[in-house]
């Protein structure tokens, strides 16, 4: 890949993420505001020796990606909010038998059909929750086309580290919006591949994790000759009604993640040394979030912001201290207050709490967020 | 032989199986091992993979890769797999239920892609797992736990569904032909393309007990006498055919296979 800058839409640097970090198969069923990505994938990955197929549903695009992920090729998805739903039963199953594999969802308005054109936030806590049963998740909100490229690799990165799947949580706004964008040279992106199993087949335990709680992964056709299931296994990957087992598996998928909290998650914070007022947002809400901070410093009011990249595991850390010290956060989001739901939950009433939500189908102006803190200063 | 084949082929540390006695998976998961042994497959190379339901439990018995996954979404896991590496033998073990009802559209758009990937429906014509109720193949006016005064739907024929969908090998068997079987998921598993294998079973426990059909003993004769080869049957006047159903091959018309159309387009791009 030649390092130039053009302009390019947020699903189209998801691509060619998804190629820089080594996506080789791509399955999917169009859905705006998504569809550009299953467009792209089918145009550039027979060019890199990558197959695409446009399934016939969106249940089946995320079982295949599944499938060809557990054949040893890096694999994704991508998808708006009904079909987002529609993936979540086998989402549950990557999640249980541990197979990397990237979903992104390109968020728009409302629940149902909605308003198929128009951004929203809806699925934040579908994202954490949206499959039964507790259960492992990492996902990640870009905010610019530049980010959304870097995002995507790193969400293919983590699954393959963590054997967990990753979800890329955009938004409408960041997926349709053009940029001018320079990309990496490929040689200085970072890419991470799956641990393999350093034993012979008669030794190889698929699920037996090592220390970090995370098994080696072989692959289809290796000779492994091993067993995957969706039911609750033991270490050999066969089927076990013994609750200690089954009570040590669900616990380890979900302790893998949170053991190795500090590496994966990543925020960005702006202007929060001396902020009175901090506004927490992610996505395109970020981009108006920026500006309204920007335009309150010259009025002379403290703002701050800040943007968990990670919005599962949230990074719960640095907002902990920073609610010992600013009076208020402010947490934009266009949905009616999911995300603010963990922010309550992490700074207690340590600060004032104020919300801006929006549903209509439009996005949040910086003039809204200023216009609420304004209110209340 | 048999314990030949269960040694070579089955994860014997695992049996017995979790089948009722006289179920008829067992019979059928034999007889997919003996096409595989004599075919003459890599077994390192292929790959089985299943739904959920008493049939889709078959694959963790078998000493391949195998893969036990969702309710009726086998065939669209069994994609992705052929997809990422076609040279990989696919092998699908499905029920009625997780193949025509839950799975029914992968079953058709699997069909008609024409993918490599060879499947096996045990038909047992009931929802055995869950205790009996009926599915899409339980024959009208016969009784499930879901149908307690008998089916007012029209079952559906799973041959004649894959063919009409574009599957290029078809044929069906029961667990009562074991030799007849064995050649048809060895002609199909041979096919580069989409082959459809329908294996009639039996399931005593629910459907049989439901229906007064007898034992499995009985349930097993009941197939001897009902079942007619179809080229037997093309010599056969329409009041003998009554009451009576066809097994043997219906369908054996290869066409282009679709990973091998799509290696295709990679290999012309590579070279524009
Ligand atoms: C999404 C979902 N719905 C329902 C079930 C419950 N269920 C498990 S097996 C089964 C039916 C299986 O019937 P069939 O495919 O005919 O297999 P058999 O047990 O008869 O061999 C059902 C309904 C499930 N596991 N998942
Ligand atoms: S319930 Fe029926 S199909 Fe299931 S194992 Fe028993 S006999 Fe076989
Ligand atoms: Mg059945």
């Amino acid at each position: 890949m030649k390092s130039k800058a053009r302009l390019m839409q947020g699903n189209e640097a998801c691509v060619e993420g998804a190629i820089a970090a080594g996506m080789r198969f791509f399955a999917g069923y169009p859905i705006t505001p998504s569809t550009e990505i299953a467009e792209f994938s089918a145009e550039k990955l027979p060019l890199v020796g990558g197959r695409f197929i446009q399934m016939e549903d969106e249940i089946a695009s995320m079982a295949a990606i599944i499938g060809a992920s557990l054949a040893g090729v890096k694999s994704m998805t991508a998808t708006s909010g009904p079909g987002f739903s529609l993936k979540q039963e086998n989402i549950g199953y990557a999640a249980l038998a541990e197979v990397p594999c990237v979903i992104v969802d390109v968020q728009r308005s409302g629940p149902s059909t909605g308003l198929p054109t128009s951004p929203a936030q809806g699925d934040i806590m579908q994202a954490r929750w949206g499959t039964h049963g507790d259960h492992p998740i990492i996902a990640l909100t870009p905010s610019s086309v530049r980010e959304t490229f870097d995002l995507t690799i790193k969400a293919f990165n983590l699954s393959e580290k963590y054997r967990v799947p990753v979800i890329l949580l955009m938004d409408e706004i960041i997926g349709h919006m053009r940029e001018r964008v320079e990309l990496p040279d490929i040689s200085e992106i970072e890419i991470i591949n799956r641990k393999k199993p350093a034993v012979s087949r008669e030794e190889y335990l698929p699920y037996k994790a090592d220390d970090d709680l995370i098994p080696p992964m072989a692959c289809y056709g290796e000779g492994y000759r091993f067993h995957v299931t969706g039911l609750a296994h033991d270490e050999t990957g066969f089927p076990t009604n013994n609750p200690a087992v089954a009570d040590k598996l669900y616990r380890r998928i979900v302790d893998k993640i949170e053991f190795h909290k500090d590496e994966i998650v990543e925020w960005e914070e702006q202007n929060t040394d001396d902020a009175d007022i901090i506004i927490i947002s992610v996505g395109g809400v970020a981009r108006a979030a920026d500006t309204a901070m920007k335009q309150l410093r010259e009025k002379g009011i403290k703002v701050g912001t800040y943007r968990p990249i990670t919005v599962w595991p949230f990074p719960d850390k640095r907002l902990v201290e920073l609610a010992d010290r600013v009076k208020a956060f402010v947490v934009a989001e266009m949905n009616l207050g999911q995300m603010v739901l963990e922010v309550e939950r992490i700074i207690k009433d340590k600060a004032k709490l104020i919300k801006v939500n929006k549903v209509n189908g439009e996005a949040i102006y910086p003039e809204e967020i200023m216009e609420k803190i304004e209110e209340v200063l | 032989m048999p314990s030949e084949i269960v040694n070579k082929y089955f994860r014997t540390n695992k049996l017995p199986q979790i089948w009722c006695p006289g179920c008829g998976h067992g019979i059928i998961t034999r007889a997919i091992t003996v096409a595989i042994d004599k075919l003459g497959l890599d077994r390192d190379k292929i790959c089985i993979v299943s739904g959920i339901g008493c049939s889709s439990r078959a694959p963790g018995y078998m000493d391949f890769d195998t893969l036990h996954t969702t309710h009726g979404r086998a065939l669209a896991f069994a994609t992705g797999i052929k997809m990422a590496n076609p040279e990989l033998k696919v092998i699908v073990i499905t029920g009625d239920g997780d193949a025509t009802a839950i799975g029914g559209n992968h079953l058709i758009h699997a069909c008609r892609r024409n993918i490599d990937i060879t499947t096996i429906i045990y038909n047992n014509n009931i929802y055995g797992m869950t205790g009996g109720q009926y599915s899409p193949t339980t024959p009208k006016f016969d009784k499930g736990t879901t149908v307690p005064y008998g089916n007012v739907d029209k079952a559906f024929d799973i041959p004649a569904l894959a063919i009409a969908a574009g599957a290029t090998y078809v044929g069906r068997s029961t667990a009562y032909h074991t030799q007849l079987l064995i050649s048809l998921i060895e002609n199909g598993i041979k096919n580069e393309g989409f082959s459809l294998i329908e294996a009639i079973s039996v399931c005593p426990t629910y459907y049989g007990r439901k229906n007064k059909k007898g034992s499995a003993v009985e349930m097993l004769e009941w197939q001897k006498e009902h079942a007619v080869n179809i080229a037997a049957a093309s010599k056969m006047t329409p009041e003998s055919l009554d009451g009576k159903f066809l097994i043997g091959e219906f369908k054996n018309s290869p066409e282009p296979e679709y990973t091998r159309e799509y290696q295709k387009i990679i290999d012309r791009l590579k070279k524009e």
